[in-house]
């Protein structure tokens, strides 16, 4: 990755870069004065088209084909609302856009608002980074008066509103129809779909909603042009640009990192991540994209003898050597989500590690659809069985039956988030699944060695 | 007695209410507004804010109950969430929080006998790249040591008065993990 260049994370570090004159000497807003005095909004979509970015806030769907399912009534407003409710576990990427270069962010929704024809926009922060929320209520007024938020941004008479609306705590609110309504003040339920936010989705009104990465690179896209942002990524054309990495668990330098799309796991792991925690504990398994997305292992080897396989290129090898990429990961029977990586090493048992997940699903599912509630209880009920040496080694099929009643079943993809990555782990990891059923799990606590690593001592 | 803001936040209230196109849609900033000021949301505050927004109390009360943020009982001064999912559990999350019991001398989900410390158990903060993490009121301690986390302890204890005059905050229903 030595000819890389950033983009997201270029500013990051430089001190006070959350200040619009430190910012703008950095070349922040240059490329929404040149959007919005130049750029006409179909130029800026059809640019955003040939940047192919693939939606970062996990789901991987096509921005700019998201921007064209658009059709607004004469008599109806367009709004933008960018989802900052970051709170899929693994997933903190977006925080740092929003702490180190709220401008940038800033500067996005400008050309995303022009682009779409919005004239208000907010901004859904989960409740808990309030400290974030400070910032881009300070970033708001800072650029409004200079006059790049109000009535004539650039002197363009195309009037952008900005607003932060904070969210109180609820994993469900990051799914759009469900942060619809949390921002209309209401509980936060996932609403049916049809009608799609693009034709009724904020008030009642044509509502475009993209995650913050993804509008924070609609500028970077508009900077460097469609197509050369494109061409940044190692998968282009089907999956453009660079994104953000992110990595906890056992590596030794966890943390946000900015790569072209299209990197391997292994790549990430190793270069960017630094390697494993402990030299002498190997990798297990490790989950890519958030906790919704099925676990990977690294020596479970790619089956795709076929030529017209589109994981062809990478038969015979580990799962963890293939790109990271939207479709890739698809073929591959895991999801890319946020490319936010949970890296867990041979000291883990996954049956509490799933354990875990499965008591995260079942404390944020909404409650509105009796699969998912009463699913997700089922789950945490067998897992804590199984831990307790209550289980039975057919449990494993309890598991399995409980996932395939709950998936398809529901008003949102909730239930599929939580049920896709417990089948991932069945798939993966059955025997240890079976062996807890037979023996329990002797200790629940998941690695002792942290206790000395958090004491300061060696581990 | 009824609830009511300050004039202070009672103009921000009219800010607020110019930043959407519905009343209803300042129900959750108008809550937070209201709990910055009370430390929690009391059926004094539930009447306030159905009043000031028109809708029904069962409307807000069913808003109140659906987010974890909102403290539907009395809490102590400093509120601290312990990240108990994954990413920080791999890194310690659960010695983070028996430590925290053992040191504020109350199981989570209660308040510390003095009354300064609520310990309530969160799901996953986005702190994951910097776990194990603790989130106090505002902040976040991450990269944390048993170490940090005395220090951080101590600290607020000494800054933070003994909550005698509110017997209330005693109450350890909190949270309701």
């Amino acid at each position: 990755m030595a000819d890389f260049e950033p983009l997201l994370t270029r500013r990051y570090g430089v001190e006070n870069s959350h200040r619009i004159d430190v910012a703008e000497r950095h070349g922040v807003y240059q490329t929404a004065r040149k959007a919005l005095t130049t750029m006409g909004p179909e130029q800026l979509r059809e640019e955003v088209k040939k940047g192919s970015i693939r939606g970062r806030g996990g789901a991987g769907f096509p921005a700019g084909v998201k921007w064209g399912f658009l059709a607004p009534k004469p008599d109806e407003k367009v709004y933008l609302v960018v989802n900052a409710d970051e709170s899929e576990p693994g997933t903190f990427k977006d925080r740092t856009i929003m702490m180190e270069d709220p401008h940038r962010l800033l500067e996005g929704m400008l050309i995303t608002c022009r682009a779409i024809g919005a004239h208000t926009a907010w901004i859904y922060v989960r409740g808990e980074l309030s400290r974030c929320i400070e910032r881009l209520d300070d970033a708001i007024a800072e650029a409004r008066a200079k006059g790049y938020v109000g009535a004539r941004p650039f002197g363009v008479n195309h009037p952008i509103d900005i607003y932060t609306h904070s969210g109180a705590g609820a994993y469900i609110c990051g799914e759009e129809t469900a942060l619809l309504n949390s921002l209309e003040g209401r509980r936060g339920e996932p609403r049916l779909k049809p009608p799609f936010p693009a034709n009724k989705g904020a008030f009642d009104m044509p509502t475009i909603v993209n995650n913050v990465e993804t509008v924070t690179q609609v500028a970077d896209i508009i900077e460097k042009g469609g197509e050369a942002w494109c061409n940044l990524s190692r998968l282009a054309p089907r999956d453009g640009g660079t994104r953000l990495y992110g990595l906890s668990g056992h590596v030794k330098t966890p943390g946000v990192y900015e790569a072209p799309v299209g990197i391997t796991m292994r790549e990430l792991i190793e270069d960017l991540g630094g390697g494993m925690l402990h030299e002498d504990r190997p990798l297990k398994g490790v989950i890519p994209g958030g906790s919704s997305t099925p676990v990977l292992r690294p020596d479970r080897l790619v089956d795709a003898p076929a030529e017209d396989h589109p994981l062809h290129a990478w038969h015979g090898k580990s799962e963890i050597d293939v790109p990271m990429g939207v479709d890739t990961y698809r073929a591959l029977g895991t999801m890319l989500g946020t490319t936010c990586a949970i890296v867990m090493d041979s000291s883990v048992n996954m049956v509490e590690a799933t354990r875990n997940l499965m008591k995260f699903y079942k404390h944020e599912s909404c409650g509105q659809c009796t699969p998912c509630r009463e699913g997700s209880g089922w789950f945490v009920d067998v897992l804590d069985n199984l831990a307790a040496g209550r289980g039975r080694p057919e449990d494993v099929d309890l598991l399995v039956d409980i996932a395939n009643n709950v998936m398809g079943n529901t008003i949102c993809a909730f239930a599929e988030g939580m049920a896709m990555p417990l089948l991932g782990m069945v798939r993966q990891f059955r025997e240890e699944f079976v062996e807890a059923g037979k023996r329990g799990l002797r200790d629940t606590r998941m690695d002792k060695s942290v206790v000395a690593l958090l004491r300061g001592g060696a581990a | 007695m009824a609830f009511a803001l300050t004039p202070e936040r009672e103009k921000q209230v009219e800010e607020l209410l110019t930043h959407y196109p519905t009343k209803r849609a300042c129900c959750l900033p108008l809550l937070w507004l209201c709990q910055r000021q009370n430390g929690w949301v009391s059926p004094e505050v539930i009447d306030y804010v159905a009043d000031r927004l028109s809708l029904s109390t069962a409307v807000v009360k069913g808003v109140v109950t659906f987010y974890t943020m909102f403290f539907e009982h009395p809490v102590a001064p400093n509120v601290v969430w312990v990240c108990r999912t994954l990413s920080c559990d791999l890194r310690g999350g659960k010695v983070i929080q028996e430590h925290l019991e053992d040191r504020l001398g109350c199981r989570a989900g209660e308040t510390s006998p003095d009354g300064k410390f609520t310990l309530l158990k969160a799901e996953c903060l986005a702190g994951c790249g910097q776990a194990p993490m603790v989130q106090i009121n505002d902040d976040y301690h991450e990269d944390l040591t048993i170490e940090k986390l005395d220090g951080i302890i101590d600290e607020l204890e000494a800054k933070t008065a003994s909550p005698t005059a509110s017997a209330s905050h005693e109450s350890s229903a909190a949270g309701g993990q």
